[in-house]
C-alpha cells in the first residue's frame, strides 16, 4: 500500500524533497516507515534530534499501523513563536 | 481566528476579532524577530509551517485555554517566510471579563505554540544559517 510522507525544514533539507510517496507493507507502523525512509535517504540518518510522528495532521504513537493514503509528517523539534 | 499567513499581521484585525462586549480587557502578545541570538548577529528568521496541521494545533490551544480560564475570545495568527527585524512572527489576542484570566491564557497560548505547534525557524544570521530546534521532553495534550 502506499502512503504520502511530508518533510519539513531540517528534514525537508536533509531528504531533497518536500513530499514523496512511498510503498510499504500492510501493518507497518509509523517507525518501521521511519526506518525505511532512512534507509532510502541516507542523510536522514543517524537521527540527531528527537522527532515526533504526525498521522493526518495529528500527532501519534510510534506503534500507530498506518493505512493506505495516510498523510504521514516526522516532526523535528519545533520552534515556533519568537 | 487561528492562521498561519505569508503576509504580515495586523494587529488591529486581531483586537477587532476578540472584541467583545461582555470583556473588560484584552491582552495581545506580540514576538519580534531580535537582532541578536546567543552572540550571533542576526539578520532574519525564517519561518516554515506544516500549514493544515498548525492551524489545528493553534485552534486546540485555543480550545484548551477555554476550559481553563473565563475568556471570550482568542486568536493567534503566526508568520511564515522570512521575518526581519522588528518584524511581528505572531501575534496572539485575548478577551475576558478580567484582565488576570486574559494574561494567563495569553501566557499559555505563546508558550504552549513553542512546545507542540508544527512551525519551525531557521535564523539567518552573519556568517550563516541554523534551524532552531528545542523540545519540551513533556508528554504532549491527548496522548
Amino acid at each position: 500500500m502506499k502512503v504520502k510522507v511530508k518533510f519539513f525544514a531540517i528534514l525537508r533539507e536533509r531528504a531533497g524533497a518536500g513530499e514523496i510517496t512511498k510503498e510499504i507493507r500492510e501493518g507497518s507502523t509509523v517507525a518501521e516507515l521511519w526506518e525505511a525512509l532512512q534507509r532510502d535517504y541516507s542523510k536522514l540518518a543517524p537521527v540527531d534530534m528527537r522527532l515526533l510522528y504526525a498521522v493526518n495532521q495529528a500527532y501519534v504513537k510510534a506503534d500507530y499501523v498506518l493505512k493506505e493514503r495516510d498523510e504521514v509528517v516526522f516532526v523535528p523539534p519545533v520552534s515556533g513563536g519568537s | 481566528m487561528f492562521r498561519v499567513t505569508r503576509e504580515a499581521i495586523d494587529l488591529q484585525g486581531l483586537v477587532d476579532f476578540v472584541t467583545d462586549p461582555e470583556a473588560g480587557a484584552i491582552v495581545t502578545f506580540i514576538g519580534t524577530t531580535r537582532n541578536n541570538n546567543e552572540g550571533r548577529k542576526v539578520i532574519a528568521l525564517d519561518y516554515e509551517a506544516y500549514p493544515e496541521m498548525a492551524e489545528k494545533e493553534l485552534a486546540r490551544l485555543g480550545e484548551e485555554a477555554k476550559k481553563r480560564w473565563d475568556i471570550r475570545r482568542m486568536a493567534i495568527v503566526h508568520r511564515i517566510g522570512p521575518v526581519r527585524i522588528t518584524e511581528s512572527s505572531v501575534i496572539i489576542a485575548v478577551s475576558a471579563a478580567h484582565r488576570a484570566d486574559a494574561f494567563e491564557a495569553c501566557r499559555f497560548a505563546i508558550e504552549e505554540i513553542k512546545k507542540s505547534v508544527p512551525i519551525w525557524k531557521k535564523e539567518l544570521f552573519e556568517g550563516g544559517e541554523v534551524w532552531i530546534g528545542t523540545q519540551s521532553g513533556q508528554p504532549l495534550p491527548g496522548r
